[in-house]
């Protein structure tokens, strides 16, 4: 019986020195991937003495995103979107290829900055990240120090770009979205008592609160009450939707994630609360959440750059491909990930890079070429950029009808 | 040279392991030192540097309360929490008046352990009057409560010295300090510190960890020492003898605040953004881990268990989605292994010197 038992614990001990072994030899990995990027790079090099300044090569962009925990939505959506516009670049078969690595941050600046590093030792020469705003900030000041082109597709906040001329960004920027909504209520529903709900604990949750609530108060709308939650809070808003019930409020701004969000409707419907539910991008992804009814989401207004039943042909394409790939409707965190890979290669045209370029080159080239390019996108038509990094573009207001979005 | 080799053996054996405690630690430095000067140390390793320096100093300072007073603290992430943003405070506000970094981020540091020590006073004062599981329940809340109220501040900074404010009811914003326009936001509430200057070097996590393994284990060593471990072993005939119950508890608790302050400051000093929801009941517990792989009461292994540990999940990053899972089956496989009599035995007969010294360490 003892023996046995000592087997047991060596087999064990085994399979934990095999697993050990496991990491070494992933340290091994981007050593013995070197070679062949050495390869590629010799190949546009080649490339510049027929050509001269002619873009070319296979650029391995590095990606960075919540791919696990409560967040995962968002990282996988933008990812797999920016692996689509990949593809689809490749087959062009251009001279401008790509190669998209992601790696996971679980929206924490620690593991976003740890992330960053990993993907350098891989080769990575364009950042795509982070997904998340937090981790964003981290890793956009790293990035900065470095020197490396960084492109979010949807770190709203201000700080992510601020400062950093390297860092742009392909959403709106958090007090664009407050402001924005702010607009399009006190325009669309003139007259109406709103009430806010939001997230005191996040940053993205606050900085759309601040200026919406500036916003409002410069506009002379009427904001009856407002209601905070934490993460550790965001399973019960009965507190928060009875103060906003008796204080009438017939708006509900929500500039909050989906998943307390879907909470919150589930709550109000349960009261039998109905006012007209707002919310902006973080609401993106609702109608794609596991054990959600869709029908509660019936009604609800979001700002988002980006809606999966537009009728363009790109638009539709992209859904159609997202749906094959990964069974299901792509939110706006796909559409901004595709989009971001595809400014990325406007980018890299109008500033002819080279794959052989160092990451510091391409960086500087691309600062300088995102100024003047414009981009027609999933997201918006014509987009620029200033030399903030913020984008400009049209923000645009859809409402759910029998669980689709539909411009209002 | 045979009166040095004289002179070490017939030093105790607890004073042996601590000297090859500080040692292993100075060869680690001058080991990982080398290696980066001479470029063979990959970006995603020196990137982790002065997190394992910090969380080295974490499962240290952990292993204070837990292993050496035998208390369990489960909010030992607050302390880190107070540490890492009034050190940040402290950095960012120094800036102009102390302009070198090293120096800027040793005051950053000792503010932090001030800080943290206070906390760990008034925290320390009436809950280690509890006994058991009583003290585990208070430590859980205190590490939410700094939470909480950090997700509250407001701190601002400007040729006028510094600003704070309290935003209890959620509806003030940076703008409401009043900051003149050269000013600059150093908390914003929820959104943490973002925009600090990141000073953090792995030089100032090697003192650090020096520092806090001279602090913790001259006061393991030493009469005060003895007399914690008595608490820890039997309160009962500890206070029969006449020893101050409440301040020898208060002296390790205080320390081992002070030291995760400590820790926190070079931790916050090295992300340019830092919100208090990263210190929350699961740093607390990763800490933990760190210490109860390591041993409780045994230094050296707190610290190679968290070098070790913290590597793990970023070396797994090729399992992808499956990583987090590898992570925990290795978790398990080391506890099994590290508490199996037969692989104990079997190293005392390699190694019959270290497994004294394990006992004892």
């Amino acid at each position: 019986m003892k023996k046995k038992n000592l087997a047991a614990r060596l087999l064990a001990g085994a399979m934990c020195l095999s697993l050990l072994a496991g990491c070494s030899s992933t340290g091994g990995t981007p050593a013995s991937g070197a070679p062949s990027q050495g390869a590629q790079e010799s190949q546009p090099a080649q490339n510049d003495n027929q050509g001269g300044q002619t873009a070319g090569g296979t650029f391995k962009l590095g990606g960075i995103g919540p791919l696990t925990t409560d967040t995962a939505i968002y990282g996988k959506a933008a990812m797999n979107g920016a692996q689509i516009a990949v593809d689809e670049i490749n087959a062009l078969g251009g001279a401008i290829q790509f190669e998209l690595q992601a790696e996971d941050d679980q929206a924490d600046p620690e593991l976003g900055v740890n992330a960053y590093h990993k993907l350098l030792d891989d080769g990575a020469q364009i950042i795509v990240g982070s997904v998340t705003s937090g981790s964003g900030i981290a890793v956009s000041a790293e990035t900065f120090k470095d020197r490396v082109f960084t492109l979010t597709p949807s770190g709203s906040s201000v700080d992510v770009i601020d400062g950093k001329d390297n860092v742009f960004q392909v959403c709106f920027t958090d007090p664009n979205q407050g402001t924005g909504s702010a607009d399009y209520i006190s325009e669309n529903l003139p007259g109406a008592k709103v009430a806010v709900i939001y997230r005191n604990d996040d940053a993205y949750s606050q900085g759309i609160r601040d200026t919406f609530v500036a916003e409002a108060d410069a506009k002379g709308m009427s904001i009856v009450y407002q209601g905070t939650f934490t993460k550790d809070t965001q399973t019960d808003f009965s507190v928060q939707l009875a103060g906003a019930q008796n204080a009438g409020a017939d708006v509900l701004f929500l500039p909050i994630y989906y998943q307390p969000a879907s909470v919150i409707l589930a709550q109000a419907a349960a009261m039998s609360y109905a006012p007209t539910f707002f919310g902006v991008d973080g609401m993106d992804g609702i109608l794609t959440m596991e054990g959600f009814d869709t029908k509660l989401a019936e009604g609800v207004m979001l700002l988002t750059p980006f809606s999966a039943d537009a009728e363009d042909e790109r638009t539709q394409n992209f859904v159609k491909k997202y749906n094959e790939l990964h069974g299901e409707t792509p939110n706006q965190f796909a559409a901004d990930g595709y989009d971001a890979v595809y400014v990325i290669y406007e980018a890299i045209q109008a500033a002819g890079c080279t794959a052989g370029m160092s990451a510091a080159d391409i960086c500087e080239a691309l600062v300088k070429a995102m100024t003047t390019i414009s981009v027609d996108g999933l997201t918006g038509q014509g987009m620029t950029w200033k030399a903030s990094g913020e984008v400009s573009k049209a923000p645009m207001a859809v409402v759910i009808k029998d669980g689709v979005y539909v411009t209002p | 040279m045979r009166k040095l080799t004289q002179k070490i053996r017939g030093l105790k054996k607890t004073t042996k392991v601590d000297f090859a405690t500080y040692l292993g630690v100075i060869l680690a430095f001058i080991a990982v030192t080398l290696l980066g000067r001479f470029g063979l140390l990959n970006r995603s390793l020196t990137g982790m540097l002065v997190p394992i320096c910090a969380y080295i100093v974490m499962a240290v300072s952990l292993n204070l309360t837990v292993g050496i007073l035998g208390e369990l603290s489960l909010g030992h992430a607050g302390f880190m929490s107070v540490g890492a943003f009034s050190g940040v405070i402290a950095a960012q506000s120094l800036q102009g008046a102390i302009p070198s970094a090293p120096v800027r981020l040793a005051v950053a540091i000792l503010v932090g352990a001030v800080f943290a020590a206070a906390a760990g006073f008034i925290v320390g004062v009436p809950v280690l009057r509890l006994r058991g599981d009583y003290l585990a329940i208070v430590t859980l809340a205190f590490g939410e409560i700094i939470k909480e109220l950090i997700n509250c501040l407001l701190v601002g900074y400007d040729s006028r010295g510094l600003h704070m404010a309290f935003n209890v009811s959620g509806s003030l914003t940076i703008n409401d300090l009043g900051l003149e326009p050269d000013g600059m936001a150093i908390i914003k509430g929820a959104q943490g510190a973002t925009g600090t200057t990141t000073i953090a070097t792995f030089t100032a996590g090697f003192i650090l960890i020096m520092i806090t393994l001279v602090i913790v284990l001259n006061l393991v060593r030493s009469r005060a020492g003895r007399a914690i471990m008595a608490l820890r072993d039997n309160r009962i005939a500890a206070e029969s003898v006449g020893i101050n119950v409440t301040k020898y508890k208060l002296m390790a608790f205080v320390t081992s605040a002070s030291l995760a302050g400590a820790a926190g400051a070079l931790y916050g000093l090295n992300y340019s953004n830092l919100a208090a929801s990263k210190f929350s009941f699961d740093t607390s517990i990763l800490v933990l881990v760190y210490v109860v792989l390591g041993g409780l009461g045994n230094m050296w292994g707190s610290i190679i268990a968290a070098a070790v540990l913290y590597i793990l999940p970023e070396a797994l990053r090729e399992f992808a989605d499956y990583r987090m899972l590898v992570y925990a089956v290795v978790l398990i496989l080391v506890m099994l292994a590290t508490n199996n009599d037969q692989l104990k035995a079997l190293a005392g007969r390699i190694l019959p010197k270290r497994k004294g010294a394990a006992d004892n360490g």
